[in-house]
């Protein structure tokens, strides 16, 4: 894996070399066993995972119905189930860093050598955004979205499929880079000249640089899905300023997805021509230049940050109407507070390196733009306290999640606007205060609305509510686990303490990364609870059972289908007159027809998608390790593939009427019996 | 910054600890007012943070759907004055901070000269600033201070009271050069040259070292700063030179390969325009230096107004520019 610097053969005569490129046996990190032990727990866990599927013959069943599907609502539970999956492994990445730094004072350098912490805080970053928090993001615009709009489908449904395969694919990619040569060592977003060959010659910033393409690729089209679903798929009636704000904030959001994410797949394709084709873009010599690097990053890296925070925006807009039961307070500016969030994201990037240089004028101006975006956000709270106001506000795990984000996220909002002073910045930059800030946004906001969301949309994905009891114990734990850990590191961030480091020499800091750790165990608890409310919610999922459609009296058009949806969504396609279109339809006394069905057409599954992204996971093995002839055959492969694919087939089928009748009529037995 | 007076009871909550925040109590004039900024920034916005937490929970315990007795109105979602009141508090606020940060964005814009040394303490007329050039090695930081031709690694000394004016640059990957006590940082990067300008005004000891992750020496990659009065600086610097130790163009090739928690280091003499050299990465014997291969607008180190800069418009760096050898690279 080192830099060869005295290829005793030229390549192409080389056999082991032809054949095998860069990869020997030296790849598996046999010697490390912290790795080795890892690497057992997950083959132990994959192969009991493996057996039982098999054991119970369900591969079969995952195949047909979920891994081939194009049906939203199934991709969007299997995006959700990736990130989860993906938030233990981050997770387990985030223990070791705080054990690391716990313990890492003095003689003692921890258990950790810098080469892996290195590894292990790039690794983090990198899972946490990429496969942690835009998986759960994605995956609930993908099931909630189609639904809230009164459509049968996404705009593109086999679309939809390969991008959440290209999503895994990527994911798989991180996987493999644990236990098949090593992961990048370079920070998340692989600042050059450090991620340059000169500076990072081995596998592990090429492992990244394909993980975030592949995966790249399936956000990218999951971002033209939505687009195109949401612009044209409303149901009748609903025009924008009708939508609920989800679907604003989604629609704002993925807008931002398709206008960056090609910002980020070119800067890493220049990045990888500077290590493969001895280009020099962002070299020191030969007229490169890594401040681009840096400006280009984060011109992708900051409305990134939106990406994630709007839909979670969208969440808290639904859930506090319907635990308040009243309408959204100030629907108007809620929608111009997102349509400005969105345009406003694309004018702070500079704020990320104040400390390169920039002077006064250029500082000042991201600056201030930075603090103009608190205030469609300060407005955006404002209008969730008054929704409560004169409300009927029932403390529900979604409402619990809410008023644990309201409190902790406009903290992390002020440290926020503090961080955007560029000459508050000189001094807090880079330090623990700033890793506080963008965790106690990340968290308190992004992932407190992703199981508000998960709570709240549970029991339509899968017809039964989850368990009240444990959900709260969760809540609890990730709550007071959040502020533990993160409010130390504002305290050692003021001390001068940077981000970043295996080891320290003053003693009188440990208490505090001590106290730190002790939070990450509460949050571990917190995943724990959340894990254990699952299995138990599975277990008594008779007495939880929904069988009304809507569990929480809730306001819009999902709630109006069955728990969980037919396949079809809506067998009629609803007409809507009014905001909170469920919430009129009840005002109005809705009643359910019971004549005048029609066959409907939905789009058959396809394999395709798991096809076509697990060649790419091939090509991406292959560039990776320098196995070229791999990569072309399998880079031919995709090729034939995609053009295979692209033929018409069964591409649709038709579900006959008879069926629809008997569904809508056990739906309607359901509800009388409820009644 | 009156204002910044009451809050300042806020790093009183967070010194209960028995910790040393060096950013709440800086030892130099620069950091002192980026300290300020910080409590009245902070004030500023508890004055919306504290009524939304407040609200938050009181609505939350009011509204709840047990009280029966609260008032309720399922239709209400819209009034003017309220939506007003949403959208021009935060509005107010950010009106004061933007001034406020655009004003100081330029009072404490790093490249400026300091024309104090501390609040209503104007700079003595005569007084020089003091030259210090730095580069950032993997992973220890070389100080050359060019009018008193000695040099030091992971040491930092200044007069106190003394305006420093540092001119920084990196040998291999990004750094940022950071003495919280005395200016907070700047980027360190290779080919590039960036500046600082700090003062420190009481004697004592902090530490320096680099905010931006650089490799896996990264956390041995500290330097320690020390305020002196001003015969105590004289015979500081009298001790290095009386050390007689050489810092040629070979040494620092030596020195640059990569170690880590080095100890300190001084040089009594320096190669003349090793920093310029090293700017130019142009150490090596033969190598083209950036400035003598390039015609202008990459010309040689240019400040920040040079018209001609790439795209962090407005910055002090050069970009690197045609150079057909560099500094010898690897870890």
């Amino acid at each position: 894996m080192q830099n060869p610097q005295h290829p005793p053969l030229p390549a192409g005569l080389d056999f082991a070399r032809l054949l095998f490129g860069r990869l020997t046996w030296d790849a598996l990190p046999l010697h490390e066993p912290i790795v080795v032990g890892t690497f057992l727990v997950v083959a132990a866990v994959g192969l009991a995972v493996l057996a039982g599927v098999t054991r119970y013959r369900l591969w079969g069943y995952l195949w047909r119905e979920w891994f081939t599907s194009v049906d939203h609502k199934k991709i969007g539970a299997m995006y959700v189930i990736l990130g989860l999956v993906m938030l233990l492994r981050g997770f387990v990445d985030a223990l070791m860093m705080r054990a690391q730094q716990a313990l890492s004072f003095g003689q003692s350098h921890g258990f950790l050598p810098p080469h892996h912490y290195d590894q292990l805080f790039t690794a983090h970053g990198v899972i946490m955004i990429f496969f942690v928090a835009m998986p759960l993001v994605v995956g609930l615009m993908n099931f909630v979205v189609p639904l809230q709009i009164g459509a049968r489908d996404v705009a593109f449904p086999f679309l939809n499929n390969f991008s959440f395969w290209m999503t895994a694919g990527g994911a798989v990619m991180m996987m493999l880079s644990l236990f098949v040569g090593e992961f990048a060592s370079t920070g998340w977003l692989a600042y050059p000249p450090l991620s340059g060959l000169a500076f990072s010659p081995g596998v592990g910033v090429d492992y990244y640089i394909w993980a975030l393409q592949i995966a790249g690729v399936g956000t990218l089209l999951s971002g033209v899905n939505l687009v195109a679903t949401i612009i044209k798929m409303r149901a009748p009636g609903m025009s924008l300023m009708k939508m609920p704000v989800f679907a604003w904030t989604a629609l704002c959001t993925n807008v931002l997805i398709v206008a960056t994410f090609p910002v980020l797949t070119a800067v890493l394709a220049l990045l990888s021509l500077d290590r493969e084709a001895g280009t020099h873009f962002f070299t020191n010599d030969l007229g490169g230049n890594p401040m681009m690097y840096v400006n280009l990053i984060w011109i992708w890296g900051h409305p990134e940050v939106y990406i994630l925070i709007l839909p979670a925006f969208g969440v808290f807009s639904e859930i506090v109407p319907t635990f308040s039961r009243k309408p959204l307070f100030g629907y108007v500016s809620m929608v111009y507070a997102t349509i400005a969030i969105t345009v406003l994201s694309y004018l702070v990037w500079l704020h990320h390196f104040f400390t390169m240089g920039a002077g006064g004028d250029v500082n000042g101006f991201f600056g201030i733009t930075t603090m103009v975006i608190s205030i469609p956000t300060g407005a955006k709270i404002f209008n969730w306290l008054f929704t409560m106001y004169r409300g009927r506000v029932r403390l529900e795990l979604p409402m619990l999640w809410t008023l644990g984000f309201m409190v902790t996220f406009v903290i992390g909002g002020m440290t926020g606007v503090l961080l955007a002073v560029p000459a508050a910045d000189f001094v807090l930059h880079n330090s623990l205060f700033l890793v506080a800030h963008f965790h106690n946004v990340i968290i308190g906001g992004v992932v407190f609305g992703m199981f508000a969301g998960i709570n709240y949309w549970f029991p339509k994905a899968f017809g039964f509510r989850l368990d009240e009891f444990w959900g709260r114990v969760s809540f609890g734990f990730w709550l007071v686990g959040f502020y533990v850990a993160f409010m130390p590191l504002y305290v050692l961030g003021l001390m001068g303490v940077t981000r970043r480091m295996s080891h320290f020499d003053d003693p009188s800091l440990r208490i505090w990364f001590v106290i730190a750790a002790v939070g990450a165990g509460l949050i571990l608890l917190g995943i724990v609870s959340f894990v254990v409310q699952i299995a138990v919610s599975v277990k008594n999922r008779e007495a939880l059972r929904d069988l009304t459609g809507d569990p929480w009296d809730a306001r819009t058009l999902e709630w109006s289908t069955a728990s969980p949806p037919p396949e079809y969504n809506f067998a009629f396609t609803p007409v809507v007159h009014e905001n909170d279109a469920w919430w009129d339809m009840k005002a109005r006394g809705y009643q359910r027809p019971s004549a005048g069905y029609l066959p409907i057409q939905m789009p058959s599954n396809t394999g395709a998608g798991v096809i076509l992204a697990a060649i790419s996971v091939v090509i991406g093995f292959g560039l990776v390790w320098h196995i070229w002839w791999l990569a072309a055959a399998a880079g031919a492969g995709l090729l034939a593939a995609a053009i295979g694919h692209s033929f018409p087939d069964a591409g649709e089928r038709v579900i006959p009427v008879e069926h629809v009748v008997g569904v809508e009529c056990s739906r309607s037995d359901m509800i009388r019996s409820v009644a | 910054m009156k204002f910044s007076k009451a809050v300042l009871a806020l790093p009183l909550l967070f010194g209960l600890c028995a910790c040393k925040m060096v950013v709440m109590d800086p030892a130099g004039d620069v950091a002192l007012q980026q300290r300020n900024l910080i409590l009245l920034a902070t004030g500023l916005m508890l004055l919306i943070i504290v009524p939304v937490i407040s609200l938050t929970l009181l609505f939350a315990l009011r509204y709840r759907a047990s009280n029966i007795a609260a008032r309720y109105a399922p239709d209400w979602s819209h009034s003017a004055p309220l939506e007003f009141v949403v959208w021009a508090a935060p509005l107010a606020i950010i009106l004061v901070l933007g001034s406020v940060t655009w004003v100081s964005s330029h009072t404490l814009d790093p490249y400026r000269q300091l024309d104090r040394i501390a609040a209503g303490r104007p700079v003595p007329a005569g007084v020089k600033p003091l030259r210090v050039q730095v580069v950032a090695l993997d992973w220890k930081w070389l100080f050359i201070y060019p009018d008193l031709g000695v040099a030091t690694v992971n040491e930092l000394a200044a007069p106190i009271d003394t305006p420093i004016d540092f001119d920084i640059t990196s040998s291999s990957v990004m750094n940022s050069f950071d003495a919280p006590a005395l200016a907070g940082q700047i980027y360190a990067m290779p080919g590039m040259q960036t500046r600082l300008h700090a003062v420190v005004n009481r004697p004592g000891v902090s530490e320096g070292f680099s905010a931006n992750y650089s490799g896996d020496g990264f956390s041995g990659m500290r330097f320690r700063v020390e305020g002196l009065r001003r015969d105590d600086f004289n015979r500081w610097v009298t001790r290095i030179r009386a050390g007689g130790a050489q810092l040629t163009r070979a040494d620092y090739l030596r020195l640059a390969r990569p170690s880590s928690a080095v100890p300190i280091r001084h040089y009594a003499a320096v190669d003349h325009g090793l920093f310029s050299a090293v700017v130019n990465q142009c150490i090596e014997p033969g190598q083209a230096c950036m400035s003598a291969m390039s015609a202008p607008p990459y010309g040689p180190v240019a400040g920040r107004r040079d018209p001609a800069m790439s795209m962090a418009s407005g910055s002090g760096m050069r970009p690197g520019s045609a150079n057909g050898l560099s500094l010898s690279k690897g870890q």
